[in-house]
């Protein structure tokens, strides 16, 4: 609104929770600009994203710090200042979705708005019922729908008051695999289309990616790193943070061509073929895990097959860990892997040789990001 | 039959099952939702007339009532009439006596909503009163008519109290329990029965009819 009067950022969050006998809580980030957005809250489970997201909400009071949204203080503990949710112009889905049974979808999704007038409210939730795809659903009670047509009333309750800031509990988790895969990308198209910051909560790494901007890594409470997604998962600032992420490569490529199931992709100077999991744009992430990653000598300059991926590399450290020994590697993109310390003395690598990483097409993950 | 006493007992339930409610609800949503740390004293208090005889409750009431007491000088100064032996009386023993028989089962049906459904209204804009009436109320109906229906008939079976608080006098204070014992203690047992029989009645067709509507939990009503 009158951002333009309001230097800082448009969301600035620096508070803790304490509890007796328990751990802290904090939740310390910040969203840089109004219009659309999504911020991950992304940690192992009891890792105090679900708090942070309620130190936001106003559900939780802070007891440290203060949180400001769009130039107003929503809480600040040193003024013993505590604005309720009621006041905080926010919409909140929660993890179980909390609809309410004894109301038809119609008056759940009009239930924020007593300040309309009837007709008003009854054009409003028509509208949502048409946004959300719930039209011929309006009498039904919660119990009597599926589990993705109650996640897309509880979203619609949740935007029916066109709040200023989404705050999302896991959204997809109460879902089956295969619908929190398709309703991510129309989540996230959905978000773009209503222009409005979200916070977003989730444990799954393939949907931090899918549909975040920003990624703030949470871990006992404690937030160990925030910033842009792919500065994050590029870049992660400590071991605790890579192994939260839980994957040793990640980084960002281009689909060259799909042919027969098989993705050619673009990353960095170098190319690599991937299953093709099907609805990718042009732009994803690209996942690989250590393991998948072998290191060979060899000379024959051999590029591989479509099946399995065969790239020059250079080794740039070798790091042990336990039995294992993480090599990084630069292959045109930086590539871990990790081998058996037993395999590393037989090959006899070392800092700086020419080597090629081979991997499998199919593990190569690939998360549509566009 | 001694119709005035049922239409007496009758009433005085009814006034007291109102009077419950509106106190009720206020201190059973308080009860429900209070993180105070002195909480259980008051859950202890409002618990008591479950275990205190009621000879011993209704003599503590007689006390507070009498004209030396601040509270009955203070009524007598009000209204210009004693409260011990009066229907106003009696009724402030009966909203007493049957406390606990309205607030727990409020306060346990207020506590078995679901906390995500209140915080859900919340951040919908609704204030604490307007969730109240439009989600816990609602999802609390059944407990809601437990507990009307219980206080109405305790108060309707209430014995010591009322000889403690009220006495015995004809359409003030003599109910239909004292009318039973007044007949059983003449020897007068044909209208005894047929009184007995007509309380049994009542009582089982209430708790019949609650039950049978407690059934279909799955309507709720909706008060907003």
């Amino acid at each position: 609104m009158d951002a333009h009067l309001n230097p800082g950022p448009h969301l600035l969050a620096n508070a803790e929770r304490h509890y007796r006998g328990g751990p802290t809580v904090e939740a310390r980030f910040e969203i840089p600009r109004p219009g659309f957005s999504v911020t991950v809250l992304f940690g192992p489970s009891g890792s105090g994203k679900t708090t942070a997201l309620r130190l936001l909400a106003g559900l939780e009071r802070a007891d440290r710090g203060s949180i400001r949204f769009g130039g107003t203080t929503w809480s600040d503990a040193a003024g013993d200042l505590h604005c309720p949710p009621q006041a905080r112009d926010l919409g909140f889905l929660p993890q179980a979705y909390a609809l309410f049974p004894h109301l038809t979808v119609a008056a759940n999704l009009g239930y924020g708005l007593s300040a309309l007038g009837a007709r008003e409210r009854r054009a409003r939730v028509d509208e949502l019922l048409a946004l959300l795809d719930l039209r011929g659903l309006e009498g039904r009670h919660p119990g009597e729908l599926s589990g993705g047509q109650q996640q897309r009333v509880a979203l619609g309750r949740a935007l029916a008051r066109k709040p200023a800031l989404l705050l999302l509990d896991e959204p997809l988790s109460a879902l089956d695999r295969p619908s929190q895969v398709r309703l991510r990308k129309e989540l996230r198209d959905l978000l773009r289309t209503l222009d409005i910051p979200t916070v977003l909560v989730t444990h799954d790494r393939a949907e931090a990616l899918q549909l975040g901007d920003r990624l703030v890594v949470m871990d006992q409470g404690r937030v160990c790193q925030s910033g842009d997604i792919r500065e994050v998962f590029d870049r992660p600032t400590d071991p605790a943070v890579a192994r939260i992420l839980g994957v040793e490569t990640v980084v960002r490529g281009k689909i060259e061509s799909i042919v027969g199931g098989m993705a050619t992709l673009s990353v960095g100077s170098a190319r690599l073929f991937a299953a093709d999991p099907g609805g990718l744009g042009w732009e994803v992430f690209i996942c690989i895990r250590g393991e998948d990653v072998a290191v060979e000598r060899g000379s024959a300059p051999s590029s591989g097959t479509t099946a399995r991926n065969r790239l020059p590399a250079r080794i740039t450290a070798l790091n042990p860990e336990g039995s294992l020994v993480r090599i990084s590697l630069d292959c045109g993109f930086p590539l871990e892997s990790l081998v058996t310390r037993q395999a590393c003395g037989e090959l006899d690598l070392a800092e700086g040789d020419a080597v090629f990483a081979t991997l499998k097409a199919a593990a190569v993950h690939l998360i549509p990001h566009d | 039959m001694d119709w005035q006493a049922i239409r007496l007992s009758l009433g005085l339930a009814a006034l007291t099952t109102a009077a419950l409610l509106v106190i009720g609800l206020p201190l059973a949503y308080w009860l429900a939702f209070s993180r105070r740390r002195w909480k259980f004293l008051v859950e202890a208090v409002v618990a008591m007339p479950l275990v205190l005889p009621p000879t011993v409750l209704g003599f503590y009431l007689l006390m507070a009532m009498g004209p030396r007491s601040p509270l009955g000088r203070a009524w007598e100064g009000l209204f210009g009439s004693t409260l011990p032996f009066s229907f106003e009386g009696l009724l402030i023993a009966s909203v007493l006596y049957s406390l606990p028989f309205m607030i727990q089962p409020l306060a346990a049906a207020f506590a078995s909503v679901d906390r995500g459904l209140i915080e859900a209204s919340w951040c919908l804009g609704e204030s604490r009163f307007r969730t109240f009436l439009r989600v816990i109320a609602p999802l609390s109906w059944a407990g809601i008519l437990t507990g009307v229906v219980l206080s109405f008939a305790h108060t309707l079976g209430e014995f010591g109290v009322v000889l403690m608080v009220g006495g015995n006098l004809p359409g003030r204070t003599r109910t239909v329990s004292i009318a039973i014992y007044d007949q059983v203690q003449a020897m007068d047992y044909a209208p005894a029965a047929r009184t007995a029989a007509l309380l049994l009645g009542v009582s089982f067709l209430v708790l019949t009819v609650t039950y049978a509507l407690r059934r279909h939990q799955r309507k709720p009503w909706t008060l907003i």
